[in-house]
């Protein structure tokens, strides 16, 4: 359910609404408190709805989001489980300004009680939304607006053990081995660490790109021994640079790891301002490939 | 409409079980046995046990901050209720939810929200699961005066006419939204009128009396079951006591005069009820009676099970987070 699901404006939705119908695939009012409250409730008495929404209009339904999804389950001492899924697309680079171009998903970290989900690769896309949609749990699954276009394998179900292409929750993906430098992308931030990675392995830098798949559980396990390895750590995060996934993942490092690290680790994230609307100023706020190539360096020189 | 003798002695045995527990949970809090706030319910049991007893088993509420009087007017444990707000083990939820979140999943309850007006959504998603489960339970939701003037409540309402969905909403208007009057707040005479807006039936009812609060609920009840959608119910109440237990400034506030608390003081529900009961001979003073020592002695009973409950152990902080046990602690 969401706002034009059945029409599909943003395509996530496309021809559900004729295989499955209106009762299945419901076009809601412009009312994110209303709708996210109903999808809640109706998950607490045995559905599994899956809410399509924008990451800007999550401001405001976010009492539901905190009040209800994250904290019914622990409040009421464990009586309900909420099985409700909200795809969340963060629209950004793209001349949006502030009101549309949020990457949000680090506050939803520090609330608890949310299962936090950020695929980087078409792959993991698929796998993660289906296990998202299997999980109890209440799950904000967001999609980057700047991988939208991307191109990759997807297995269908069928090639799958178990008829399944299932991706679980906190088990990071090692897109890219390397030795020298450990480099933690999040979301759009994946492909722009892998160029990067390409590019240095020609200046003869090993770099391993690790991608948690998922912040909430994040798998400290694989970001440890990456670090372990390599003794670098830069952290490529869209999100506002301050108590962003970057930071979670950096003050995790310097907790657990600190005596892995032969150089201070650096983070790669957007500036601390609001989105401007123009280009001029937009295309200086995001990670670029070049900005993780020069933070690669840095934990090098 | 006739009601059997069964109802009209459940409605005075619920409301007596509020009343008693309430004022065992005023004692036990200011001598000193819990903390935290507590918002007693005393002054309007009717509207509660009216709506309740109207419901089935199956049926779904959801409520707010002043919890405790709805979980024990859908039939929920005095025991577990009184034990929670202790803060213990064998509470509702296991200590976790408090006097604020008093609420019995196993009688129909979709818990009882701290923040006013935010589970009405959440109640009208059962309602909507009803719908598309094609399954005839219904959900009602209580909220204040207050919360009627909260977005979500006015965002629910509308999604519940547009999908004619088997909602009740019952607003608890016991006049003031903490120290503010309704009547500063709400910009129609009444917080029924507001119904026309969303299209549905708006049914203001004397919330002190629980057989009019039956009767006005069972109606609305027998509308969403149909498929006919939803009803904003009105009662017009009032709490005897103040706002919350452990809020001394209250008292000190000129919000309200006590010539206007003692006069609604003279419409007791539980009082104009026995007068009904008796009045139309359903039941003997002998038999009242009966009925107000016996929740007498199972409110004693509660409060004795809930200080005999141990509090949970250090080792159930993590628990209940997620229903996925394999989550690892941060």
């Amino acid at each position: 359910m969401g706002e034009d699901v059945r029409a599909s404006v943003y395509g996530a939705a496309a021809n559900l609404s004729k295989e499955f119908g209106p009762d299945r695939v419901i076009d809601t009012p412009l009312s994110e408190n209303g709708f996210f409250g109903a999808a809640i409730g109706a998950s607490a008495v045995g559905m599994r709805p899956i809410v399509e929404t924008l990451t800007s209009f999550m401001w405001v339904g976010m009492d539901q989001l905190v009040s209800q999804a994250a904290k019914m389950r622990y409040m009421f001492g464990g009586q309900v489980n909420l099985p409700v899924v909200f795809r969340c697309v963060m629209y950004y680079g793209g001349g949006s300004a502030a009101h549309h171009s949020d990457r949000s998903y680090p506050i939803y970290m520090n609330i608890g009680g949310l299962k936090v989900v950020v695929p980087g690769t078409p792959r993991d896309a698929k796998g993660l939304l289906k296990t998202a949609i299997r999980d109890d749990d209440p799950v904000l699954f967001f999609e980057d607006g700047t991988l939208l276009g991307t191109r990759g394998e997807v297995p269908e179900n069928g090639d799958m053990p178990g008829g399944d292409h299932l991706v679980p929750f906190g088990k990071a993906a090692i897109h890219r081995q390397g030795t020298d430098c450990t480099v933690v992308a999040v979301a759009g931030a994946v492909p722009l660490a892998l160029a990067a990675a390409t590019e240095l392995e020609t200046e003869g830098v090993s770099v391993e790109v690790v991608d948690p798949r998922t912040l909430v559980p994040l798998d400290k396990q694989a970001i440890l021994e990456s670090v372990a390895k390599t003794g670098r750590l830069v952290v490529a995060d869209p999100a506002s640079k301050v108590c962003s996934a970057a930071s979670e993942i950096m003050s995790m490092v310097a907790e657990e790891g600190f005596w892995s690290l032969q150089a201070p680790m650096v983070k790669v994230a957007s500036k601390q301002v609001h989105v401007p609307y123009t280009p001029a100023l937009e295309k200086l706020m995001y990670p670029t490939k070049d900005d993780i190539k020069a933070a690669i360096k840095k934990t090098l020189s | 409409m006739a009601i059997e003798k069964s109802k009209l002695m459940l409605m005075l045995r619920r409301m007596w079980l509020i009343r008693n527990f309430e004022e065992t949970v005023i004692k036990a809090y200011t001598s000193g046995e819990f903390g935290g706030a507590a918002h007693p319910y005393i002054g309007e049991e009717a509207v509660a046990v009216g709506a309740c007893v109207a419901l089935r088993d199956d049926d779904y509420i959801a409520g707010n901050h002043r919890s405790h009087g709805h979980p024990i007017a859908k039939g929920g444990d005095v025991k577990k209720a009184m034990a929670e707000i202790f803060g213990r083990r064998d509470g509702y939820c296991k200590g976790k939810g408090g006097s604020m979140h008093l609420a019995d999943f196993s009688v129909g309850i979709l818990g009882e929200s701290g923040i006013v007006a935010s589970s009405v959504p959440v109640a009208t998603g059962a309602a909507l699961a009803a719908k598309l489960q094609k399954k005839d339970f219904v959900s009602l939701v209580f909220f204040g005066d207050g919360a009627s003037n909260q977005g979500a409540c006015h965002e629910a309402m509308n999604l519940a006419s547009i999908w004619k969905l088997p909602a009740i909403f019952v607003c608890e208007n016991n006049q003031y939204a903490v120290t503010t009057p309704y009547k500063s707040t709400v910009s129609s005479e009444h917080i029924a009128d507001r119904a026309q807006a969303y299209n549905m039936p708006g049914v203001l009812v004397d919330g002190q009396d629980c057989i009019a609060m039956f009767e006005a609920a069972t109606e609305a009840v027998k509308r969403a079951r149909s498929g006919a959608g939803p009803t904003l119910i009105e009662a017009l109440t009032y709490r005897f006591e103040e706002h919350s237990l452990g809020l001394g400034r209250i008292r000190r506030s000129e919000y309200r005069t006590i010539d206007e608390v003692a006069e609604w003081r003279k419409r007791d529900p539980i009082k104009i009820h026995e007068g009904r009961l008796l009045e139309m001979k359903v039941a003997s003073q002998s038999e009242i009676d009966a009925v107000r020592e016996a929740t007498k002695s199972a409110v004693d009973e509660a409060i004795e099970f809930a200080r005999k409950s141990p509090f949970p152990e250090p080792s159930e902080l993590y628990e209940d987070m997620w229903s996925d046990k394999s989550m690892p602690i941060p």
